[in-house]
């Protein structure tokens, strides 16, 4: 895989660390916390995930990445 | 069911081997059973034989949406083992042990159990300790744990880079009664034996939901051969546990990674049993054929594609270069990527569900293969009694709610660091 960092262009995977699923959001209640660390969508298909680019320009981007092929459909900068 | 002897053998033979009766009988679903396990791997199959066998319930299918043993049962590397360290975790696996080393005679089968013996490197006096702690954990729990030092390995295995490895190898700790075994004669044992005892192993037939009633109990799948009912269902898709639970209107704490193995073209015997590197991910065994069987860590991304990436093949082979430079001019015939439940804490789940009806086991991260015999045993008498077996009362799915976590490498909740 290569990943088309938007700062950097495309580069190896192996320049990045990858964090997981991008749409879970730190919620306000304790109630909730546990949903938001162990519960996962863990989706088969195009899902929004955090790659670091710990080897490149150091950004965190957000990837959109079917996950039952491996394609890369685009990755962007955080809003 | 006819039992295999070195009579029935030699009796075929004579017929030249023509007469040979199916292993298996290929059903077609009833409509209804008692109940219903979705996925015939080994798990699957396991927990049928055993729910017949020892619960007498065989109103049973196993309903697969492929064919058996076509999913991680036969993508793994054959280990068997149960050298943990943690309370939740020691005894079941060492329950496993003991039921590998009576399962030919139990199912009439030759899986190709081999106690050739497990061996995890260590390289530094810190991960000297931590075995050590681990060995002694494991003798407290009755499993066989021997510390070696470095001379003892050595004789083991003299072939390991003893001389200028940038880590040194300081002993290993070395459990005799692991080994490997024959994945896919496990699975064909249990599918045979479980058949022999009236279980309906349903090729072909992919769940595509599940059937509730008014009061949102699940009383049945929807599959792709049609609706059958069930008074349990039982689901054992290790890899797609999440989106058969999805249809249950579950979210649970897991996620799917691709872990990829690799095999060598046929060697005479060199390694004589499985043996880890202490300083990467790295483990290899010679299958009986001769192969080197080997593989390293998870590719680290989510995947549901059974295959993995250059990055890890390049990883995993400068671990063995790493720990024995002999293998270096072998080929590497085949590899392959096999889809991993990693669950939150690197631990299974054997457990009921918020939805009535519905019962899991899943989340075996990448140690399902030696897990098969407890898991279906533990399963099974979790779907018989509906209280969980005495070695896997830990395998509770609300334990990431309450904080009973059983992390073995202590990596958080974190699936892919697992």
């Amino acid at each position: 895989m290569r990943i088309p960092c938007p700062f950097c262009g495309n580069r190896d995977t192996q320049e990045f660390v990858y964090r997981g699923d991008a749409s879970p959001t730190r919620p306000d209640t304790d109630e909730a916390m546990h949903d938001y660390v162990y519960l996962r969508d863990n989706v088969a298909g195009p899902m929004r995930e955090h790659w670091y680019h710990a080897q490149g320009c150091r950004n965190w981007i957000v990837v959109t990445r079917d996950t039952r092929t491996h394609e890369i459909i685009s990755a962007e900068f955080p809003r | 069911m006819k039992r295999f002897s070195i009579f029935s053998l030699a009796a075929n033979a004579l017929s030249g081997h023509r007469k040979w009766a199916p292993t298996w009988r290929d059903a077609s679903p009833r409509p209804g059973y008692d109940i219903i396990i979705v996925g015939g791997g080994g798990h699957g199959l396991a927990t049928a034989y055993y729910l017949a066998k020892v619960h007498g319930i065989t109103n049973v299918a196993v309903i697969e949406k492929g064919w058996i043993g076509g999913g991680n049962a036969g993508r793994n590397t054959t280990i068997i083992r149960s050298n943990y360290g943690l309370a939740g975790n020691g005894p079941f696996y060492e329950w496993s042990m003991k039921l590998w080393e009576g399962l030919e005679q139990e199912l009439n089968y030759n899986a190709m159990v081999s106690q050739r013996g497990v061996l995890n490197l260590y390289h530094s006096d810190g991960q000297r300790d931590a075995y050590a702690r681990r060995g002694n954990a494991m003798r407290m729990h009755g499993v066989d744990a021997e510390l070696l030092d470095r001379d003892a390995v050595r004789r083991m295995a003299p072939f390991l880079d003893f001389e200028g490895a940038r880590f040194p190898i300081q002993g290993g700790l070395l459990q005799r009664r692991g080994g490997t075994a024959r994945h896919d004669a496990v699975v064909w044992g249990y599918a045979r034996a479980a058949s022999a005892l009236g279980v309906d192993i349903i090729q072909n037939c992919e769940v595509t939901g599940f059937v509730t009633d008014n009061g949102g109990a699940i009383t049945g799948v929807e599959t792709s051969r049609g609706t059958i009912r069930a008074g349990k269902t039982g689901i054992a898709v290790a890899g797609n546990s999440s989106r058969v639970a999805a249809m249950a209107g579950l979210r649970l704490p897991i996620e799917s990674h691709v872990l990829q193995a690799f095999v060598s073209e046929g060697l005479k015997p060199v390694i004589p049993g499985v043996i880890t590197f202490g300083m990467g991910h790295f483990y290899i065994s010679q299958s009986d054929k001769g192969g080197l069987v080997f593989g390293g860590d998870i590719d680290g991304y989510n995947s549901y594609a059974q295959r993995g990436n250059l990055p890890v093949v390049q990883d995993v082979c400068e671990g063995g270069m790493a720990l024995m430079p002999m293998i270096g001019k072998a080929r590497v015939l085949r590899s392959w990527g096999g889809i991993m439940d990693m669950t939150m804490d690197g631990s299974p789940i054997i457990d009921r569900s918020p939805v009535d009806g519905l019962w899991l086991n899943a989340g075996w991260c990448y140690g399902g293969f030696k897990a098969t015999p407890a898991s279906g045993w533990c399963f099974a008498h979790l779907l018989a009694t509906e209280t969980p077996h005495e070695t896997a009362t830990a395998y509770r799915l609300d334990r990431f709610a309450t904080g009973d976590v059983i992390d073995e490498k202590g990596a958080g909740a974190q699936a892919n660091l697992h």
